[in-house]
This record gives C-alpha cells, structure tokens and sequence, in this order.
C-alpha cells in the first residue's frame, strides 16, 4: 500500500525525485570510499598475511566482500582451506 | 595578481569547452586580459569554438618540450584585443605533457595575463589532473543528470586532495556551472533542480545555462556564445557568471524563453 502510494507521487511529480535520492545514497558511499582508498584490498592482504601464519593456504581462495546497506554493512570473508592442514591449529582455536 | 582557473567536469559532453570560451570572451570584453587553455591533447577542440583552427602553428606540448616560445604558440583572438588562445597539440602521445612542463607554462602565463583559463579534458587521467593541477579557482561544469552530477562529486574530490592548493592545505575555491538547464522539464519534476544539485555537490553556484539553440549556433561558426550573440540567454547567463567570477554581486536569474518572448514583445524585437 505505502508502496503503491509512493509510486503514485513519483508518477506525479516525475522522475527527479528518483534521481536525487539514487545519487545521494551513491555519493554517501563513494565519498566514504575515497578516504580510505581499496579498503577491501588492504583487509585483503592483511587476513591473508594472519592465516597463512598458521596455515598454508591458496591466496586465490580468499574472498573478502563488502556489501553495503542503507543503515548496515556487511564484510564477508570466506577462505577456502586445503584439505589436511594442521589439525592442532584448528582445535587450538 | 593573475588568477589560474580550471574548467573541469569529469564526465565528457557536459560544456567545458563551450563555458570555456564563453567565459573567456566575457571576462575579455569587460576588460581583462584572459588566456584560455586548451589542455585536450590529441582531442583538441577550443581553437575551432574560438574560430582559430587555422590559425595553430604552435600548441602547448610544443611550448612544454621546448620547442617553441610561449609568445609563438599564443593566438590573440580576432574580435578581442585582450583575449588569447593556447591550443592543445592533436599528437597522440598522451605523455607529452609533464607535470614541469606544465608549472612553468602556467607560471609564465601568469605574469602576462588577469585570467588563465584551462579547459580540462574529460575523465580522471593525466591531462585532467595536470589541468587542475595548478589552478586556484575551479569551475565545475554539470548538467542536471545523474551520471554528470556523480562525476562531478568525484572532481571535486580530486580538486580538494590533487591539486598543489589542496597538497599545501589551502582551500581550492569551487563554483558549479549548471548548463543544459531546462526550466519547464524541472518544474515539471523530469530533471535534476538546481536545489537538487547544489543540495548534493554542496559547492556555491556560479551561474546557470539555459539549454538553447544559440550554443550550437555559436559553435558552428566558430565564435564564443557571449560573443556571437550577446543578447541572446546562454550569453547573458554567461556574461553574469564571468563577472560574478570577478567579483561582482548578481542576482541569480534562471532564464527562460518565456521571459524572452516577452521582452521581445516589449522592445519590439524581432524573434530570432
């Protein structure tokens, strides 16, 4: 219902309003961004620097990924482990 | 004492040549002595808006490396004593120019000129940053559409972290021109405000450019807007932003064709 309401007025004021509230919510995150240059390349290098401390481990099986909300946003890390690391490490932990 | 000017967008197509001249030719006719900068290498395109395409012999690459004077390379304009172009070289090397050559191009220029005026070439590379390099005022073109306005913010980030003002943490001084402005689409809620843009590049305006048959007109015959025809919006719109670039104080109008129309009827003027 808010939902049809909202498509109304945009109906009727046209297309502007859509615009702004695109750009300002891009240009929150983009101007964030430019302060601290490939964030997500340095947290990158330097989990991958702390895990391989303790396994041996495929550079290339390191995802890390930001996925960003209006209010909340997420760091997915996801590394992928060989088969057969030291064992002792994993329960140690 | 000389003021260096960059005319710079981001996004290409948005007017930064056309603004260029325009202002130029404004600032010139009121008076001061102004150079424009053609810093498009290997796309250059302020010598045919000014109508001096024929008349390049020596570009700024070739003042750069040395191989011509400064005083060869210069072309004073045809129907304006106190105005003068320096065009862009059309080599292909995008290297030509260096950070250097381009400090002492525009440090001599400073002592022979009131305005030096460098139109940016679009994008985020090498001739862009060298264009504002050096600058103390810029000028940030934008039309009211999205994508021109997200590449806008992105200049002005630029400007505020790349510039020698900004590295010796001075304050760049950033004016946005609002150009291809339609009124009636904005009232009518189909194109970005002025409100909407100020709002959101958060920079003072300088002045705002009716979308008009009269730009291309000029173009086309190879003379600035505010030269080729005076009386006509984008020429007056111009010629207000030149002078509230040198100071003065005028109220913001958002010309129309309506007001048009009507001062024609007024003054018995012909339509164009």
């Amino acid at each position: 219902m808010s939902l049809n309401l909202l498509q109304f007025i945009r109906r009727r004021t046209g297309s502007a309003p859509v615009a702004r509230e695109r750009l300002q919510i891009l240009l929150a995150h983009e101007r964030g961004l430019r302060s601290q240059p490939d964030l997500l390349g340095v947290l990158r290098e330097e989990i991958l620097a702390v895990v391989s401390r303790h396994v041996a481990l495929d550079p290339e099986k390191v995802v890390v990924r930001m996925d960003r909300g209006e209010t909340v946003s997420t760091l997915e890390v996801d590394i992928e482990l060989p088969n057969g690391f030291d064992k002792r490490i994993a329960v140690a932990s | 004492m000389a003021k260096v000017l960059v005319v710079t967008s981001g996004k290409g197509g948005v007017g930064k040549t056309t603004s260029t001249a325009a202002i130029g030719a404004a600032l010139a006719r009121d008076g001061e002595k102004v150079v424009v900068v053609d810093f498009d290498v290997g796309l250059r395109n302020l010598d045919l808006i000014m109508g001096a395409e024929r008349r390049v012999v020596f570009d700024l690459v070739n003042v750069a490396q040395g191989v011509a004077k400064l005083s060869q390379a210069l072309i004073r304009d045809k129907r304006l004593e106190s105005l003068w172009l320096l065009p862009a070289s059309q080599t292909r090397d995008k290297d030509a120019l260096t950070d250097d050559g381009v400090r002492d191009i525009i440090a001599d220029l400073r002592t022979k000129f009131d305005w030096v005026i460098c139109d940016s070439p679009a994008g985020i590379e090498r001739g862009a940053t060298l264009a504002m390099r050096y600058a103390d005022e810029a000028i940030v073109v934008t039309n009211p559409e999205v994508s021109s306005v997200r590449d806008a913010d992105r200049i002005i980030g630029m400007l505020d972290s790349k510039t020698v003002k900004a590295e010796a943490g001075e304050q760049m001084k950033k004016h946005v021109l609002i150009t291809r402005y339609d009124t009636g689409r904005a009232a009518r809620g189909e194109m970005l405000s002025i409100d909407d843009i100020l709002e959101i590049l958060a920079i003072p305006l300088l002045g705002i450019i009716p979308e008009s048959q009269d730009v291309l007109k000029a173009s086309n015959v190879g003379s600035p807007v505010t030269l080729n025809d005076a009386a006509s919006l984008p020429a007056r719109a111009y010629t207000d932003a030149a002078r509230r670039l040198n100071g003065e104080t005028i109220a913001m109008m958002v010309p129309t064709e309506q007001r048009r129309r009507f001062m024609d009827r007024l003054l018995g003027r012909r339509a164009a």
